[in-house]
C-alpha cells in the first residue's frame, strides 16, 4: 500500500473539467443504422443512437463523466511499469505501436483509467478501460492499474466499479499479459475482502482474458445493451464449429437469457441504477426511517 | 512405429538405417557391426545436438508430440489409489479435465490434469484436452474440496486452450475460468502445478494459478498459441515459427521472467523417447516443489501465492 499513499495521494490531479472537443454543427454516423446523427445531440444522448438504441464505445473521460455525480472525478496518477518487457517485434515494434497509442492519449498512458468521485452521495473508485489504447488490451500497466484501482477503493471503504471494454489479452507482452489474469482477480479479492461492492459494467467488447477474470467476477454484473461479451472470438468458434452462429450470440442479453449478467442498462439509467445498487449495498439501515414498532393492545 | 517430427527426420533416417542393418546382419560380419556402432554414434550426437538447440517453434512440436507423456500417464505412474471424482454437480462431466483423490508418495492428495487423449477414439472422449465450463468448475468443486480436508492439490497442465464453442460460451466459460482461477488463489492449501506439454491461455492458467509452477524442459507455456499470434498480428498463418519466437515461451525464457520456478530436464531427445524417465524427473520435481510449501499455514500459503503474483511482471528479459 505503500506507494499509494506515499506516491500517487500527493499526485492527485485536480478536478477534471473535460473540454468541448468538437465544433457543434458536426454529424456523426451511427455504425448500426448508418443514421447521421447530429453530435450535439449525440452527445446529450449520451452516445447512443437516436435511431437504433446502438450503444457507441465511449472514452475514459466521457464514460467517467457519465459514472458519477455531477460528472466530477479526480484520476489518480497510475504506477509506473516496465514498457515491452519482451522486446515485442512482430511486424512492427510494440515500443512503437505503444508511443503511437500514447501519442493520442497522453504520455505514459495505457488503455486503463482510474478516478474516483461521488456516485449517488457515496464515495466511489472506478476503473474504466480504453479500447482506442491497442483495444483496450490487458497487459502490465492495465494490471497494475486494476491493482491501484482495487487499494485506492479500500483506502476509501469505497465500492470498486470497473468498466472493460478489451479484446482480452495484450499479446505483445506475452505470458506476463496471461499473468493479468490471476493479478487481476488478486486485485478483485482485496476488494472483496475489506466487505466493499465490487461491480462491473460490462460494454462493449469484453472478450478473451479480460472475460475470463476480473470481469466475470462482480458482485452485480450489469451490461450496456448490445454489447459483445464472451471467452471466445466468433472467428474462432466458427472455425471450429464450422457453422454460422446464432444470432444474437455473445450480446449483452443473450448474456441475461444464460445468467451470466443481472440486468441490462440502457446508459441513461446506468448512473442511476448504480447509486441505487450502491446505496442498497452500503447504507443497509438508513437511520431517517425507524419506524416505532406498533404497541400490543393493553 | 514411432512418430518422427519434421526436423527429427535426419535423425530417423539414421536410426531406420541402423535398424536394417541389424536385420541383415550375420553374427560374424565384423564390417556391419562397425558400420552400425559408427551410425548409432552419428544419430547419438545429431539427437544431441538438435535437441541441445531447439528453436521455440519446435519446442512447440515436441511439446504436442501424440506420443509425449500425457496427464494420465504421469497419474498413473506417480499416484497411487487413484480414485477419479465425476462432474461439475450444474451439468455435467467433462473428460477433458482429470480429477480426483489419490496418493503422492504415500500423501493424500487431489489431482487436475488436462488430458488430450492418445488415439482418436480417447481423444474424442477427452475433447483433446480442452475443457469446457463444466470441466473448470469440476476443477474448483475439487479445489474447495482438498482446502475442506487440508490436500495439496496438484495439477498437470496440457492444454491448447479452452473449447471454443456455442454451448461453452452459453454455458459461461469465462466465468467458469475466472473462478477456477479464483479458486486455485483462495486455497489454504499448498498447490503445485506442472506444465508437462501446452500451456494454452486461460484454458491452462485456470488451474495454474499455483504457489509453485515447474514445467518440463521441453513445454511450452504461452497467452495464445502462434498460429492464433501470426494470423492477429502478421495477419497471415505463415509466420507462426516468427510468433513462436517472439512470445518468449519456452520453459527458458519463463524462468527468466519468474513465471515458473523450475525448469524439468527431459530426456536426451524429448520425453517421448524415455517416458519412464521423463515421468519420474517430474514426479522428483513436484515433490521438490512441494515440500518447502507443506509446513506452511494456510494464511500463510494464500500470502505466499498472492506476493507471488503480485511481484510479477516487475522486470523483462
Ligand atoms: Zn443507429
Amino acid at each position: 500500500m505503500s506507494w499509494l499513499t506515499n506516491f500517487v495521494l500527493p499526485k492527485i490531479r485536480a478536478v477534471v473539467t473535460p473540454k468541448r472537443e468538437v465544433p457543434d454543427n458536426l454529424w456523426d454516423k451511427c455504425p448500426k443504422c448508418e443514421q447521421m446523427l447530429f453530435h450535439r445531440e449525440l452527445e446529450q444522448n449520451l452516445f447512443v443512437c437516436h435511431n437504433c438504441g446502438h450503444h457507441m464505445r465511449l472514452d475514459p473521460a466521457r464514460r467517467l463523466k457519465i459514472l458519477f455525480d455531477d460528472g466530477q472525478y479526480t484520476k489518480i496518477e497510475l504506477p509506473k511499469t516496465v514498457q515491452d518487457p519482451l522486446k515485442f517485434r512482430d511486424r512492427k515494434r510494440y515500443s512503437e505501436r505503444l508511443k503511437e497509442a500514447q501519442a493520442k492519449s497522453g504520455p505514459g498512458s495505457d488503455a486503463l483509467v482510474v478516478a474516483h468521485g461521488r456516485i449517488g452521495g457515496h464515495p466511489a473508485v472506478a476503473a474504466v478501460f480504453d479500447f482506442s489504447f491497442m483495444g483496450g488490451s490487458m497487459g502490465i500497466a492495465v494490471g497494475e492499474g486494476l491493482i491501484a484501482a482495487a487499494r485506492l477503493a479500500v483506502l476509501q471503504e469505497a465500492p470498486l466499479i470497473v468498466v472493460p471494454a478489451s479484446g482480452g489479452a495484450r499479446m505483445q507482452e506475452g505470458i506476463l499479459s496471461l499473468m493479468q489474469m490471476p493479478r487481476s482477480v488478486l486485485a478483485v479479492e482485496e476488494v472483496k475482502e475489506a466487505g466493499l461492492p465490487y461491480i462491473v459494467v460490462l460494454t462493449d467488447p469484453t472478450t478473451g482474458g479480460v472475460s475470463a477474470s476480473f470481469a466475470m467476477l462482480g458482485d452485480v454484473t450489469l451490461a450496456e445493451p448490445g454489447a459483445v461479451i464472451g471467452f471466445a472470438g466468433q472467428r474462432v468458434i466458427e472455425e471450429t464449429i464450422r457453422e454460422k452462429l446464432p444470432e444474437g450470440f455473445q450480446r449483452s442479453e443473450y448474456l441475461l437469457e444464460h445468467g451470466m449478467v443481472d440486468m441490462v442498462v440502457h446508459r441513461k439509467e446506468l448512473h442511476e441504477t448504480l447509486a441505487r445498487l450502491i446505496d442498497l449495498l452500503r447504507r443497509p439501515h438508513p437511520s431517517a426511517e425507524v419506524v416505532p414498532l406498533p404497541q400490543p393492545a393493553a | 512405429m514411432r512418430h518422427f517430427l519434421d526436423f527429427e527426420r535426419p535423425i530417423a533416417e539414421l536410426e531406420s538405417k541402423v535398424e536394417e542393418l541389424r536385420h541383415l546382419s550375420n553374427a560374424g560380419d565384423l564390417n556391419i557391426a562397425d558400420e552400425v556402432a559408427r551410425l548409432e554414434t552419428k544419430a547419438d550426437r545429431l539427437l544431441r545436438q538438435t535437441y541441445a538447440k531447439l528453436s521455440p517453434w519446435q519446442k512447440v512440436l515436441v511439446a504436442r508430440h501424440p506420443e509425449r507423456p500425457h496427464a494420465r500417464d504421469y497419474i498413473d505412474a506417480l499416484v497411487t489409489d487413484w480414485t477419479p471424482l465425476a462432474g461439475d454437480r450444474c451439468f455435467g462431466e467433462d473428460r477433458a479435465i482429470l480429477g480426483g483423490l489419490g496418493r503422492f508418495r504415500g500423501r493424500s492428495v487431489v489431482v487436475l490434469g488436462q488430458e488430450k487423449g492418445s488415439d482418436t477414439e480417447s481423444r474424442v472422449r477427452h475433447n483433446f484436452g480442452m475443457a469446457k465450463p463444466e470441466g473448470y468448475r469440476k476443477a474448483r468443486r475439487l479445489m474447495e474440496l482438498a482446502d475442506r480436508f487440508g490436500l495439496p492439490v496438484i495439477a498437470f497442465v496440457d492444454t491448447a486452450g479452452a473449447y471454443p464453442g456455442v454451448e461453452a460460451e452459453a454455458r459461461g466459460q469465462a466465468e467458469a475460468i475466472a473462478r477456477s482461477i479464483e479458486a486455485c488463489l483462495r486455497l489454504k492449501v499448498p498447490m503445485v502445478a506442472a506444465i508437462i506439454g501446452e500451456g494454452g491461455s486461460g484454458g491452462a492458467i485456470a488451474i495454474a494459478a499455483a504457489n509453485s509452477v515447474v514445467m518440463l524442459e521441453h513445454a511450452v507455456y504461452s497467452v495464445i498459441s502462434p498460429e492464433g499470434c501470426s494470423s492477429i498480428l502478421w495477419r497471415s498463418a505463415e509466420n507462426a515459427q516468427e510468433a513462436a519466437e517472439a512470445l518468449k515461451l519456452t520453459a527458458q525464457d519463463l524462468l527468466k521472467l519468474g513465471v515458473i520456478d523450475a525448469v524439468v530436464p527431459e530426456p536426451l531427445g524429448g520425453a517421448h523417447r524415455q517416458r519412464g524417465e521423463a515421468i519420474a524427473a517430474l514426479g522428483d520435481a513436484l515433490e521438490r516443489a512441494l515440500q518447502p510449501l507443506l509446513g506452511l499455514d494456510g494464511a500463510a500459503l494464500k500470502a505466499h501465492r498472492r506476493n507471488k503474483y503480485l511481484a510479477m511482471g516487475s522486470k523483462g528479459l
